[in-house]
């Protein structure tokens, strides 16, 4: 009943690329964090495998951290997003360009 | 067993990992990504990280994702982003093809990992207990440190999300 760890890697890298192409290709700010929350979670696959890997449980305790984070970080990116639309009325991050020089 | 079970599960969250990349609709994007996260819950309890995966489900499917779908529905972002099929060709083209690579990357560093060396793990493994002992012991430190980032995280949402007061406002 053990499912090979590379197999399990694999899957992550998968879907830690399909984040960073989501990133890459999209304009909507709030696709574009959630494209970041796949990448989170893609990491938080291979934690978890080399955790069952190892039979130790200090990778999961990772996973606790990183999850900790995701929330602290969507609880801000997410204010952000709110103020920038109510300055700008758009979330589409071509047109937050104000850094451009 | 355990394998095809798995196989199915990779095959079922690219297949939802790709639809909140490409669906127009933010608020479809948001759905797919729950069944993303539901569906890495399964491959965790697989994994016998049972703990971790109760978490996933009620921090990330349930907390995270309604504050997403919070978001969309507070910007009124019902309608379909109209420039997704259009313009920016060279650096769509760029972005899919590192994409593709970044992963056939990660997959070849993934290949020289060698086999599981533990092949049945104590009982309770990445139960509730096994996961707090750990918790409060090795890492007591950062866990504590992590109640000071919480605590700066929504006093920033808080601050960053709130009106401009207006002086000239009596």
């Amino acid at each position: 009943m053990i499912v090979p760890t590379d197999w399990v890697l694999t899957l992550s890298a998968v879907l830690f690329a399909i984040g960073v192409v989501g990133v890459l290709v999209r304009r909507n700010v709030i696709v574009i964090f959630m494209a970041i929350e796949l990448m989170l979670n893609a990491v938080n696959l291979s934690f978890v495998a080399l955790a069952r890997s190892r039979g130790a449980v200090d990778g999961q305790v990772v996973v606790f951290f990183v999850m900790t984070v995701a929330a602290a970080e969507a609880a801000v990116g997410l204010a952000i997003i709110i103020a920038s639309f109510r300055n700008r009325a758009t979330v589409n991050a071509d047109e937050l360009a104000l850094l451009r020089g | 067993m355990g394998a095809a079970l798995f196989l199915l599960l990779a095959v079922l969250t690219v297949v939802a990992a790709l639809t909140v990349v490409l669906h127009p609709n933010p608020v479809k994007s948001a759905m797919a990504l729950v069944v993303t996260l539901f569906l890495l819950a399964v491959v965790f309890v697989l994994l016998e990280a049972h703990m971790i995966a109760a978490l996933q489900i009620i921090v990330y499917a349930g907390a995270i994702m309604v504050l997403f779908l919070f978001v969309i529905m507070l910007l009124n972002l019902q309608s379909d982003e109209p420039e997704l099929g259009r313009g920016h060709g060279v650096q769509r083209v760029l972005a899919w093809s590192g994409g593709v690579l970044l992963a056939l990357e990660l997959a070849v560093v993934a290949r020289g990992v060698p086999a599981a060396k533990v092949g049945a793990t104590p009982a309770g493994y990445g139960g509730a207990v096994a996961v707090a002992k750990s918790l409060y012991t090795d890492f007591l430190l950062p866990f504590e440190l992590t109640s000071i980032l919480l605590l700066v995280a929504v006093v920033g949402a808080v601050v960053l999300a709130q009106r401009q007061r207006r002086p000239d406002v009596s």
